[in-house]
């Protein structure tokens, strides 16, 4: 149930980042909901590696070796977020710095001033 | 409004698939076999009570090392994107502008939190295997105490051949210590070349500290060069 609340957040928020890349012509804003894509992305994996009653697979008083197997969430899908979310700031910067360009350019920040490129 | 119809189209019939994911999704009721096998391994074969760092520091280590190097490529990346041979009108305007000092409230919050946030990512880095944290995490931490001090006085000059070489120095101790392991242990950036110590102690887990430290300095340096790199 918990996982499932969780899971549908990080679609719907997937949508809200799709709605605004399709419908923003601003580049920021496009970016911003590329990054929202992005969020919703790693909500949707962590959601899918939550196991019933389970708590967060560190070691400690709370959690004995013992009884890890049996009660930890699995890890490989937080290892793999970390993984994603480096990535996303990586993609992110370097969208910045291509809109920076292109403002330098065009001197705006709507798409709709870029058409000499297409084809 | 007609534009923004297949869109919406669009949108919706996403929406469709993504509501039978929702509705079939089934909650797991025990760990996948690679999880457990996972979760058992870590603690006693790394001796690491923070399984997802084992995971990332050793087992997957090599996929780390890798997403360093894309972190690095980006800091090329934006550097190339943003050099200009001859300075445009804009960026000398822009220049101008963020050359205007902070407020004096941000000015002395930076003196007072900038080494709170240190400390904190100190913290972060150095606790990565027995509890929640890691390098980077803590690295991203370094970058925020960079960019509030750059925010509270916009003319400083970042050292940038000191943050390049501390970033390669980090990247190539992070590969010795990998190939440390190829020879002396198990294979490349096992773990087990430095001594397991007792589980949960702060010095244990063999060389996954180290490893996180050299991990938090990298991505810091990296994210700060990026920071140094959009603002100029």
């Amino acid at each position: 149930m918990t996982s499932t609340v969780v899971l549908s957040t990080g679609l719907v928020v997937m949508l809200i980042g799709l709605w605004g890349v399709l419908a923003h012509r601003n580049i920021l804003r496009i970016i911003i909901s590329l990054s929202l894509i992005g969020t919703g992305t790693h909500i949707l994996i962590v959601a899918i590696g939550y196991v019933r009653n389970g708590t967060a697979p560190i070691i400690d008083r709370a959690l004995t070796v013992a009884e890890a197997p049996a009660r930890a969430v699995d890890p490989v899908p937080s290892a793999l977020v970390v993984t994603a979310i480096v990535i996303g700031l990586a993609v992110t910067a370097i969208l910045l710095a291509y809109a920076i360009r292109l403002y330098e350019s065009k001197k705006t920040l709507s798409i709709d001033a870029f058409r000499d490129s297409k084809w | 409004m007609m534009q923004r119809l297949p869109s919406a189209i669009a949108v919706l019939l996403l929406a469709l698939i993504f509501a039978t994911i929702a509705i079939g999704h089934a909650e797991q009721t025990v760990l996948r076999p690679l999880a457990e096998s996972y979760v058992r391994l870590v603690p006693h074969e790394l001796g690491a009570p923070n399984v997802i760092t084992g995971i990332l520091l050793t087992y997957r280590a090599f996929d780390t090392l890798g997403e360093v190097a894309v972190l690095f490529m980006v800091a090329a990346g934006v550097g190339l994107v943003l050099k200009e041979p001859g300075k445009a009108g804009a960026r000398s305007a822009s220049d101008s502008e963020a050359a205007q000092p902070a407020s004096e409230i941000v000015r002395t919050a930076a003196q007072i939190l900038v080494p709170l946030i240190a400390i904190f990512a100190a913290y972060i880095i150095m606790n990565g295997h027995i509890s929640a944290g890691g390098g980077f995490q803590g690295g991203a931490v370094i970058a925020s105490a960079v960019l509030l001090m750059l925010l509270a006085d916009p003319s400083h000059k970042l050292n940038s051949v000191f943050l390049s070489v501390t970033e390669s120095l980090a990247g190539v101790l992070f590969v010795l210590v990998g190939i440390a392991g190829l020879i002396f242990a198990g294979g490349f950036l096992d773990n087990r070349v430095l001594p397991l110590g007792q589980f949960g102690a702060f010095f244990s887990a063999g060389a996954i500290p180290l490893l996180s430290v050299l991990l938090g300095v990298k991505v810091g340096c990296e994210l700060s060069v990026i920071l140094d790199r959009f603002r100029a």
